[in-house]
């Protein structure tokens, strides 16, 4: 028996070292057919001989023994592994892929048009980069940077610069986030400020829309801009044969980017002249005293290849946490989501065209009101609401109220370059106690809260892009508030792009 | 003693045993050449699809998912999948494929990249910082490609390591005797004016002696205008240019209305093996329709 062993273990190293040897100089011969692109065919003659001699003395594939492994090819990879030149620090940075560390890149959106109502800002246009005003709006300047940090992360920083309404530039650090490449067990943890994974036009910046503006349920529900907050999202990826990703963000509760929850209060446009949501103040910030006091927003999403050419996405997710309504009262929002995404794509596209996709997303709302009361405020000198039941400063009672809303749009990609979109949105809110006492503020009867009647609207919209890199794009919205009327607006919204175009997530 | 080795040998590859390679290739034409090499002891995986214009892939959800699994990733390296695949790599959450890891084939990496722009200037159209890459359509190209995936494969999978290095050998064997073969086929039109809708067939020209230097699109990626086709129009026929070549995803209707005022024909070809009927075979196959259809045309127009 031992002795046997001994002689496998002979005859297997022999073996061993022939084969290797024959393995090295098929790999030689396979280098030298690379690198030699125009060296004269007699020569590459002589080298298919070898092979073939080499290959006819090579029995059975899959009897090598496993211990090979590390003698083959490191030169080949060392060899290949070479680019034409490294960038130092001391050289220009050259946009582009590669060419540095980060990638660079940048999309300046602008707008040009006008509309009949008269509150342009904040009103008949809710989203915080949405055209503002008669004329020309900027948009947005957004400077994006990705790149690795190191072999464990990824980083993103997304920064807005722009100019107001009013002629004043500010800056808004949309995203700023590092990424684990890869944790045990398909998580992903993402940290920093970060895009609030809740449907799709939220974790999208405002280029990859299809329309000039935010739809109107996002930006009441969400916010004028969006979602988004320092704070962490852990996601995991489900081992599923289909796409699934279940994930779970924690977030700041406070602040503009979180309107519904610790926002300071969300009127928009002129605060000061405004009656504030749920016709009181926001008051009531218990500050973060335990981990209950963050916003936590899960999210569940799906995909499934319908056919070759479609594709279908479905995602529900949810948004959690304290707001500061009132004045009393231990206060929460909740919103609840779902998304669908649908597109059809021809196995012979061109330049991604023709397409057609549809996209739908509904949310449900409900934001508890604290306890306000206006007597406090007339105590402090300013003009207080009054119910005309008492005569007095109104005193608004504790209730939870919900409003909810969609938009679903369709674009149609017929030409290369050439996209038609139409787009419905509707958004409403169940009639609060507090819109049926009788409420005046200035000697004006107050009824509905404007940032809770129902609204429809219709955009129609027509892109061109002249390549990838630049975009004009016309939409009318015609938009029907119940209190405000009719109005009509036309926006042209125009913008280019400089340096790395990032990829875009489906 | 013959038994107790063969049982030995039975023991070693039980142990070498395990899950097939699991590859996903972003295009047809890379995962031909995988096949060729990993045979039936892969798992392989193609993303796009081979009529489908391999700049423009959608970055589906489903990819995530097999990316995830994947053991070995086969990518070309050189921007020609920017748009999606990035994306992709970024939510598949595995390290083996991530850029530079044991799993990740980057087939650019040893090829002489053609066009390589002087300076990058977008007004020159959607031009790759890394030169051209459609590098494929040239079979010394291949064959440094099917060298990657065999290392790759054998590094991996340590137990059919000789299976794939024999595979990636053959391959190349036949590449070679193939290559004398499309040469000579080709030879008679050295030189001879090809046009084309967009400018993917760099590394074809180059390889076959080939002038294709004129194409209906006026820039990468910028569709053509009546007055560039006009200009394209006249130089076929300054430069006896009768043959204009289309791939699966490109207007052929544009072309049909150059060939129309020059009698020129409209040959379809395309870069991914099952672009184009007849094709399904491999690269190989590819090659072959590629140059006797060409060889064909040119021929007949003589």
């Amino acid at each position: 028996m031992t002795v046997g062993v001994s002689a496998l273990v002979l005859g297997a190293t022999a073996t061993q070292a022939q084969d290797t040897n024959q393995l090295n100089a098929l790999q030689r011969q396979l280098e030298q057919m690379q690198s030699n692109f125009d060296r004269v065919v007699r020569e590459q003659q002589a080298q298919i001989e070898a092979l073939k001699k080499q290959i006819a003395t090579m029995n059975e594939p899959g009897r090598l023994p496993v211990a090979a492994t590390e003698t083959v090819a490191p030169s080949a990879t060392a060899a290949s592994a070479s680019p034409e030149k490294s960038w130092s620090p001391t050289d220009p940075i050259r946009i582009g892929k590669g060419s540095a560390y980060a990638d660079i890149g940048l999309v300046a959106t602008f707008a040009a048009g006008g509309s009949t109502a008269d509150d342009i800002e904040g009103g008949a246009q809710l989203g915080g980069h949405d055209p503002n005003q008669n004329g020309f709006t900027i948009q947005g300047v957004e400077l994006n940077l990705q790149g690795a940090v190191d072999p464990y992360l990824r980083a993103n920083v997304n920064v807005l610069f722009s100019v107001d309404s009013e002629g004043e530039t500010f800056t808004e650090l949309e995203e700023a986030w590092m990424e684990t490449v890869a944790l045990p067990w398909n998580l992903q943890l993402r940290a920093g400020q970060i895009l609030s994974d809740f449907g799709r036009v939220n974790t999208q910046h405002p280029h990859s829309w299809g329309f000039v503006d935010s739809p109107l349920v996002n930006a009441r529900l969400l916010g004028p801009d969006g979602l988004r907050n320092p704070g962490a999202k852990l996601g995991w990826l489900l081992p599923t044969s289909f796409f699934s990703e279940l994930s779970l963000g924690i977030q700041n509760s406070q602040g503009e980017t979180a309107a519904s929850f610790r926002s300071a209060g969300h009127s928009h446009g002129d605060e000061e002249e405004e009656v504030p949501f749920g016709y009181r103040h926001a008051d009531n910030d218990r500050g973060v005293n335990g981990v209950g006091d963050m916003l936590f927003t899960p999210r569940l999403a799906t995909s499934f290849e319908l056919t070759d050419q479609q594709t279908l996405v479905l995602g529900a997710s949810g948004a959690f946490g304290p707001n500061n309504s009132g004045s009393g009262g231990d206060t929460v929002t909740q919103i609840y989501g779902v998304d669908v995404y649908w597109k059809w794509k021809p196995a012979n596209a061109h330049g991604g065209f023709p397409f057609v996709s549809f996209q739908t997303e509904a949310m449900l709302r409900r934001y508890e009101l604290g306890t306000f009361d206006w007597q406090e405020e007339a105590d402090a000198g300013e003009t207080p609401i009054i119910d005309e039941a008492t005569g007095l400063p109104a005193v608004l009672a504790n209730e939870t109220v919900t409003d909810y809303g969609f938009y679903s749009q369709l674009l149609y990609g017929f030409r290369k370059g050439w996209v038609a979109g139409l787009r419905v949105d509707y958004v409403n809110g169940e009639e609060g106690d507090y819109e049926k006492m009788d409420l005046t503020f200035d000697g004006e009867s107050l009824g509905r809260d404007p940032q809770r009647e129902e609204r429809w609207r219709i955009s129609p919209n027509l892109t061109w892009y002249p390549s990838e890199f630049s975009k004009v794009r016309l939409q009318y919205n015609y938009d029907d508030r119940r209190e405000e009327g009719v109005d009509h607006s036309v926006w042209l919204q125009f913008e280019f792009l400089l340096g790395a175009h990032a990829a875009h997530k489906f | 003693m013959k038994k107790l080795l063969l049982g030995t040998l039975g023991v070693l590859l039980t142990i070498g045993a395990h899950a097939k390679l699991n590859v996903v290739a972003t295009t047809p034409d890379l995962a031909s050449v995988a096949k060729e090499i990993g045979g039936d002891r892969i798992e392989l995986t193609t993303l796009a699809r081979p009529t489908e214009d391999p700049h423009f892939v959608d970055a589906k959800p489903s990819f995530i998912v097999k990316l995830n699994k994947a053991d070995v990733l086969i990518h070309g390296g050189a921007d020609l999948e920017v748009g999606w695949l990035p994306k992709l790599i970024e939510q598949a959450r595995n390290a083996q494929i991530v850029s530079a890891a044991k799993g990740e084939v980057r087939c650019c990496d040893g090829v002489k990249m053609l066009e390589v722009p002087p300076e990058l200037d977008r007004s020159k159209g959607d031009i790759h910082a890394g030169g051209n890459p459609h590098f494929m359509v040239d079979p010394e190209n291949a064959k440094i490609v099917a060298h990657h995936i065999a290392d790759a494969f054998a590094k991996l999978d340590a137990a059919n390591q000789a299976f794939y290095l024999t595979n990636s050998a053959k391959f190349m064997v036949a590449l070679e005797t193939k290559l004398g073969e499309w040469q000579a086929k080709l030879a008679p039109f050295k030189g001879q004016q090809i046009v084309a809708y967009h400018n993917s067939w760099t590394y074809f020209a180059h390889r076959f002696g080939l002038k294709i230097e004129l194409f209906l699109e006026p820039k990468p990626g910028i569709p053509p205008s009546p007055s560039h086709l006009a200009d394209v129009i006249a130089k076929m026929k300054e430069r006896q240019a009768r043959v204009i070549i289309v791939d699966p995803y490109l207007s052929r209707k544009t072309a049909e209305t150059v060939a129309r005022s020059t009698g020129a024909t409209v040959m379809d070809v395309a870069q991914m093996p099952g672009g184009v009927k007849g094709t399904e075979g491999g690269y190989i196959a590819l090659m072959d329709y590629l140059v006797n259809s060409l060889a064909k045309s040119l021929a007949e127009k003589k």
